[in-house]
């Protein structure tokens, strides 16, 4: 029988990345004596390598079995619990990472960190290996002082259920029976009735006694797999030996030793069970579904949105038609409606996850950093069961890590620095995660010294973003280092000031359709609020109509909509360009114009002006009419036909057509190629005449 | 005669194809690529696209573009006309497949042709690229001009690439 192993690789790599998470975080929280938390971390870093092997990731299971043998003997007591040992697991969890990586990518990974990591791990180890040799060769003495091998005496009470998943005792004593002679006595007062004998079960316990110089971790290890199915107890007995087989011999004589069991020989009572069987799961437990099973579900759902919408127009359109059916048929629609919004609603909620998946990345992150920087750095995190949908999750990971460690680096002061300004000299980053009217809002909080107002003018000026007759508030000064090409680090760090500023984080977070906003005290800190919409799946959106066609604007980047003033409307070079707004110039978007509509007829037309921000900048969308808001599904172009520039999406409305959602960042290219065009054209033509 | 013998000899299967009128010309595409026909309805136009293409419109839940293809063989339009109907092609672009509309004037016929029936059509006779078109096939006394649709489709200015068609 062969299986295509091959097929369990993504669920292996799923579970394993799942696995140093879950390593990485409770190494953080390591503390001295702390025997479940060890045993979590050995648990995933033996999952690990068990995978590793059985895919032949040969790198990962070499790697992860030295990680594993330095967990064990923490795990035994037979190594301290010492800050340099975690630091090396640390640095070992994101070797086995980049090999897992390389793993599932099919290349060699050369990074030379795996082999410093796996030299040290090998010298710590070795360090041990001799202490306990030594200790052996002590112990070997005794032994043979006394002249006997040390004897193991163990107690196995398989837990009822255990051979249902798949264990097999006859293997365990086999293994056990490589290690040195195997003595053993099975027991079998428990069992019951053959009537009521549950075949499956297994109601045999085992007395065994080994003779070897192992340690109890090889026999632990044996019983590695039935550790949680069994209740087990090994204990080392020295000069025992003779009096236990006379024991055995003497219970041998009362009961006839069975042979050992194999799984057909399984045996059950119904309910009365001698041992407790272990509550594995208390919670409600979960399912992995593939997210294209999910997304394909949204999509129905929101076909059923619309074709609900379509009979919701024919349930007007009949409304006032009098017959009893007619009435029956606008009730059944009222709750049709309501059903779809709920069921929209839950399969929604199935892509959601809290933002913890995020948060988990930063005690690590903190942990590295207030080492590399010398700062004493607390992490506080709240709200981390805040839901919200996986691709937004997946998207807002790096922008975070900037805002934090721009927060840590710039932010927060040295530890005198701090304590001459009166302050704890740990300081505080606050994570902090909360919904809000249809948003998900995420504030970094820390408590350093707040924005340098001054320098960030002097820079601005420097830089030439702003000039010297700019009369500037301080927030508006502060919101400068969105801008492009702004940083403020003096020198060049590793952590931040790589010249990707806080404008590639401020125009990431708007490609989601959020936004970053700042508050800053001088001296007691700063905070970067971000919001992002829960769902990239639905937008909440103003339809608008020009010439004959619908778009639908982004609700989030208006700003106002107004009845156009011609007087407002300024040319430049005979052509209307800017638009007066609030004492601002901000140009003018024709749609029009832009899209290669059929040009306006009627002076009536593109009578409406909406003023859009992206990016901190502001745009005034000439258009004909407003219509409704409504909530809109996105649809991709690009699945079926391509991206347009302008555009970044579509949606299907209530009758069945289809309107597109223009991307406002996207107008502006638009405006420039054009731009560029016409210029080109008008050159082309000055050359032709001359 | 030697094209038609050596294609007679290697193959002998044989292949359904639709046919559809185009400006009294009848074209056929491999009836497999074909997922549904139907009725033409109004499309919503895409800024800045080729004139032929049509717009985007709604097969249940999925945005489709729409090709007009009098405008892509820069064949008159004609406003009066009535059945014009969409064939929704499933087509392959040696990446992913992707559902598109091809607008043409009627519905005709389906044939069932064997492979050494197709003749290769010379080359040049039409605005018409040569690499769209399979080859000429002749049913009921008539000439039928099979089309390569992935070919059609995949052209460069259906596939993403900028768009310099504006105004």
């Amino acid at each position: 029988m062969s299986i295509d192993l091959s097929q369990f690789i993504p669920t292996f790599l799923e579970e394993s990345f799942e696995g140093l998470e879950l390593m990485e975080s409770s190494l953080l929280d390591l503390e001295q004596g702390d025997i479940d938390t060890i045993n979590a971390i050995f648990r995933a870093a033996h999952s690990i390598k068990g995978g590793a092997g059985t895919f032949g990731f040969n790198r990962v299971t070499d790697f992860t079995h030295d990680v594993e043998t330095l967990l064990d003997e923490m795990r035994d007591g037979r190594r301290k619990i010492e800050q340099r040992d975690v630091d090396l697991l640390l640095r070992s969890v994101d070797c086995i990472r980049l090999l897992i990586e390389a793993a599932r990518d099919g290349v060699e990974c050369d990074a030379p960190s795996i082999q410093d990591v796996h030299n040290a791990l090998a010298q710590t180890l070795n360090k041990a290996v001799n202490h306990q040799e030594e200790a052996e060769n002590v112990e070997q003495e005794i032994v043979e002082t006394s002249n006997e091998t040390p004897c193991w005496k163990i107690s196995f009470i398989p837990h009822h259920e255990m051979l249902q998943t798949g264990n097999d005792v006859l293997h365990i004593i086999n293994a056990l029976a490589e290690l040195g002679p195997v003595t053993q006595v099975v027991e079998c007062e428990s069992i019951p009735p053959l009537d009521s004998i549950h075949p499956e079960e297994c109601y045999l316990s085992w007395q065994i006694t080994l003779q070897s110089s192992c340690n109890k971790g090889d026999i632990d290890e044996v019983f590695e797999w039935v550790e949680d199915e069994c209740d087990l107890i090994v204990e080392q007995v020295k000069n025992e030996l003779p009096e236990i087989v006379d024991e055995f011999e003497a219970v041998s004589d009362n009961v006839e030793t069975p042979p050992l069991p194999t799984p057909s020989q399984k045996t059950d009572v119904e309910s009365v069970s001698a041992v407790k069987p272990k509550v594995s799961n208390p919670e409600g437990g979960s399912i992995r579904v593939g997210i294209d099973k999910v997304d394909a579900l949204i999509n129905r759902v929101g076909e059923l949105v619309i074709t609900q919408a379509m009979l919701k127009q024919v349930g007007n359109d009949l409304s006032h038609q009098q017959h009893d059916l007619v009435e029956k048929l606008l009730e059944g629609l009222v709750q049709l409606e309501g059903n779809t919004r709920d069921l929209q609603e839950d399969v929604m909620r199935i892509r959601m996850l809290p933002i913890s998946f995020v948060f988990n990345r930063f005690p690590r992150m903190v942990y590295d950093i207030s080492s590399k920087l010398g700062k004493k750095i607390e992490l506080k995190l709240s709200g981390e069961q805040t839901e919200l949908d996986k691709t937004v999750m997946e998207k807002i990971g790096d922008p975070l890590v900037h805002l934090v460690r721009n927060s840590l680096d710039h932010g927060l002061e040295m530890p005198d620095e701090r304590i001459a300004a009166g302050k704890d000299e740990t300081g505080t980053v606050h994570l902090h995660a909360y919904h809000q009217g249809g948003y998900i809002v995420i504030d970094i909080i820390d408590d350093g010294r707040g924005l340098n107002t001054q320098r960030i003018k002097e820079k601005a000026l420097e830089k030439g973003l702003i000039s010297a007759e700019q009369n500037l508030s301080d927030q508006e000064i502060n919101e400068l280092i969105f801008a492009p090409g702004f940083s403020t680090a003096d020198q060049v760090s590793d952590l931040s000031g790589r010249g990707v500023g806080m404008d590639v984080v401020r125009r990431n977070i708007e490609s989601l359709g959020g936004h970053v906003a700042l508050t800053s005290t001088p001296g007691e800190g700063s905070t970067f609020s971000v919001s992002l919409p829960l769902t990239l799946a639905i937008l909440d959106g103003q339809l608008i109509r020009v010439a004959s066609e619908t778009y639908i604007v982004p609700l989030i980047s208006i700003i106002e909509s107004a009845q156009l003033n011609h007087n407002n409307v300024k040319a430049v070079a005979g052509n209307p360009s800017l638009y007066c707004f609030r004492d601002e110039y901000i140009p003018i978007y024709s749609i029009r114009q832009l899209f290669s509509l059929p040009s306006s007829q009627s002076p009536l037309d593109e009578t409406m002006v909406i003023i859009v921000e992206s990016s901190g900048n502001k745009y005034a969308l000439l258009v004909d009419d407003l219509l409704d808001q409504q909530q809109v599904v996105l649809k991709s172009l690009d699945s079926n036909y391509m991206p347009i520039e302008g555009i970044s999406g579509a949606t299907i409305l209530g009758d069945g057509g289809v309107a597109l959602i223009v991307d406002i960042k996207g107008l502006s290219a638009l405006k420039q190629q054009m731009s560029c065009e016409i210029s080109h054209a008008f050159e082309h033509t000055v050359e032709s005449v001359a | 005669m030697t094209e038609y013998e050596s294609l007679s000899v290697t193959n002998n299967s044989s292949r359904q194809f639709l046919s559809f009128i185009l400006a009294g010309e009848e074209y056929a595409t491999d009836i497999l690529k074909v997922q549904e026909i139907r009725d033409w309805t109004h499309a919503t136009i895409v800024p800045n696209s080729p004139d032929y293409v049509e717009g985007v419109t709604n097969l249940r839940g999925q945005i489709i573009p729409i090709i007009n293809l009098r405008t892509r063989f820069s064949l008159p339009s004609d406003d009066n006309l009535k059945n014009r109907i969409v064939i929704v092609l499933n087509v392959d672009d040696g990446h992913r497949t992707r559902l598109m509309g091809l607008l043409v004037d009627a519905f005709a016929e389906t044939y069932d042709i064997n492979d050494y029936e197709i003749k290769t059509a010379p080359s040049k006779i039409s605005v018409i690229d040569d690499e769209f078109i399979i080859g000429l096939a002749s049913a009921n006394e008539k000439m039928l001009i099979l089309l390569d649709v992935d070919e059609l489709l995949t052209s460069q200015e259906l596939t993403p690439t900028v768009n310099d068609n504006v105004a």
